[in-house]
């Protein structure tokens, strides 16, 4: 009910045909400074709606800032932001925008169930009370993503992934049409992960435009339309995914093997690694 | 006389009578604003606004003299309700902009205002005698304007407190998602600051400004050790309130001691005991295994256990 309540799936090829005209993202030369220091310089960056899109790029290359730039998060130093058509402000259809972060704010101490912690994504811009059906929602939420039975568990004393899964659950709780996820996948593990990206897989066959943000398109390789890699702040990278080897994403494909992940071609190096200024 | 005959005497007094209406709505409302400032990070905020309050308090004297008021301190709740308000935006202020410097302004921004307080009380004409019963508290001299103040702010802060407790839980639980709502963070972060401000103005006269962050903050730290959600840590740490203040207020009847103290005292006394017994409440239940039966994520020789990092992550991290 919470991922296909927009239309029937539509078939993937068609899906861009009916996709309204605005895109979900449209950023022009975007530039963020933090601390006086430039972390994002001048990305421009529009995603169509219905595409999902994985940022790529080593730590420290802006990623997550440029991501929640692009949310409000953290403000814009110049530069244009527009969402579902929108500009950035109380124009934006917040109630249709949903976000990941990486990990679940740590919070005073005071106990918190999943309940409340979804039932916090029913609330936006536009709704500061919340709907009478907050408990059915959350619940179907959190059923979405196989974790239904930790409603009125703490979430305090969640596992990291049952924390991740309690987080993608407030961003669908939503229903939305923009997804925005800073590496959902970190420290999950992969019967998880799987179940994850096809959760991602049925958003995106229902018209869901998705941002993610990944340190490895692991299981993500088959539902990645287009790959943005940034490196010191800037785009290098705007185009075909890196191709994830043909064995790799396979379902039968066996996940023991001793060696590393093949690096992208487009990554680059590791700004550990930096060329010297 | 029995028991029974005292209670009703007690409940007789006129001025028991306002100074118990005082203590179940100040009891009530306090830990209402506490929990959100603890789930905040700001469990000190209560007692900064009470500082800067004190000014407030000397600057109403100062004005009551200069217009010649009767009684002399007829403006200092309204002084303290001012600088309370303004103190907390500046605090808010303080904490959004920043950590480093923060929290050196903070406590500059604390001192000054005790010292200000007694500077200007000193040139109002009064006595530290007479900031003493805003610095701890002086139930006795509540009088019928009081109360009304009382009633008609505390009635304010339980209404938006509870009333929007969803919206101040997500902006309190998580700033940065609720940025990413497009919720306004910062009315919000204010309503909160604001509402600590009254809280403190409105408790000032039943446990005193220096003692007002207890009663906000000690209630919630019982009601978090038993409590599951959010909304259940809010409900009790209220109730709690006011049966401490209410029982504090109560004992002051037969025996001569500070009531304000007393209210603290007990509700510090409820968190020793309840920290103490919650071992014994919350047993490890043995149907709550921490690890679930899940497939593991590598192929592993039967002996080495589940400890092993998905093999696809380990070698990048």
């Amino acid at each position: 009910m919470l991922v296909t309540s927009s239309s029937p799936a539509p078939a993937a090829g068609s899906r861009t045909t009916d996709a309204p005209a605005a895109p979900a993202i449209d950023a022009r030369d975007v530039h963020v400074t933090l601390g006086g220091r430039p972390i994002v310089r001048g990305v421009d960056l529009s995603v169509p709606a219905g595409q999902v899109l994985a940022l790529l790029g080593a730590n420290g290359s802006g990623k997550s800032t440029l991501v929640r730039s692009l949310l409000g998060v953290v403000p814009v130093a110049s530069g244009s932001v527009h969402l579902l058509g929108a500009p950035l402000g109380p124009r934006v259809p917040w109630d249709r925008v949903g976000y990941v972060p990486q990990r679940m704010a740590a919070g005073g101490g005071i106990p918190a169930t999943a309940l409340e912690v979804v039932g916090s994504g029913l609330l936006h811009g536009r709704r500061l009370l919340p709907p009478r059906d907050r408990r059915a929602r959350a619940r179907a939420a959190l059923e979405t993503l196989g974790v239904g039975h930790l409603l009125h568990r703490r979430v305090q004393e969640l596992s990291g992934g049952q924390q991740q899964r309690v987080l993608i659950a407030r961003a669908l709780v939503r229903d939305p049409r923009l997804l925005v996820l800073d590496e959902p996948t970190s420290g999950i593990d992969l019967p998880t992960q799987e179940a994850f990206v096809r959760t991602v897989a049925s958003l995106r066959d229902a018209g869901t435009t998705v941002l993610v943000i990944l340190h490895e398109i692991g299981p993500f390789a088959p539902l990645i339309d287009r790959a943005v890699v940034l490196r010191h702040g800037r785009v290098v990278h705007d185009g075909a995914p890196p191709q994830a080897r043909g064995e790799h994403g396979s379902a039968e494909h066996d996940h023991t093997h001793p060696h590393a992940d093949p690096v992208p071609p487009s990554e680059g190096p590791d700004l550990t690694l930096g060329v010297t200024p | 006389m029995t028991w029974w005959d005292s209670l009703a005497e007690l409940l007789s007094s006129p001025l028991m009578q306002r100074a118990l209406v005082a203590a179940v709505l100040v009891g009530a409302a306090a830990p209402v604003v506490g929990t959100f400032l603890v789930q905040r990070r700001l469990a000190l905020m209560g007692d900064g606004i009470g500082h800067v309050a004190l000014t407030g308090v000397a600057v109403g004297w100062l004005v009551g003299s200069w217009a010649a008021a009767s009684p002399a301190d007829a403006f200092a709740v309204p002084g303290a309700v001012v600088a309370a308000v303004v103190g907390s935006v500046v605090i808010e202020l303080v904490r959004e902009r920043g950590r480093t410097s923060g929290d050196l302004a903070l406590a500059i921004m604390f001192y000054g205002g005790i010292a200000g307080g007694v500077l200007l009380i000193k040139v109002a004409g009064g006595t530290n005698a007479n900031l003493m019963s805003y610095l701890f508290g002086s139930i006795a001299t509540v009088s019928t304007a009081d109360l009304w103040w009382t009633v008609a702010l505390a009635a304010l802060v339980l209404t938006v407190g509870v009333g929007l407790r969803w919206v101040l839980f997500a902006v309190s639980h998580d700033e940065e998602f609720a940025r990413a709502s497009g919720l306004p963070v910062r009315l919000v972060s204010m309503t909160v600051a604001t509402l600590a401000a009254l809280t403190v103005t409105i408790a000032m006269r039943v446990v005193g400004l220096l003692l007002v962050s207890a009663l906000m903050i000690v209630p919630v730290a019982v009601a978090q050790l038993y409590a599951r959600s959010f909304g259940r840590t809010m409900a009790l740490a209220s109730g709690l309130g006011v049966v401490v203040s209410v029982v504090g207020l109560t004992l002051t009847w037969w025996n001569d001691v500070p009531p304000g103290a007393t209210i603290v005292v007990l509700a510090i006394a409820v968190y020793a005991v309840g920290a103490l017994v919650r071992p014994l409440v919350h047993r490890h239940r043995p149907e709550d295994d921490p690890h679930p039966e899940m497939s593991d994520d590598v192929l592993v020789p039967a002996t080495a256990g589940e400890d092993c990092p998905p093999a696809t992550a380990a070698p990048r991290r």
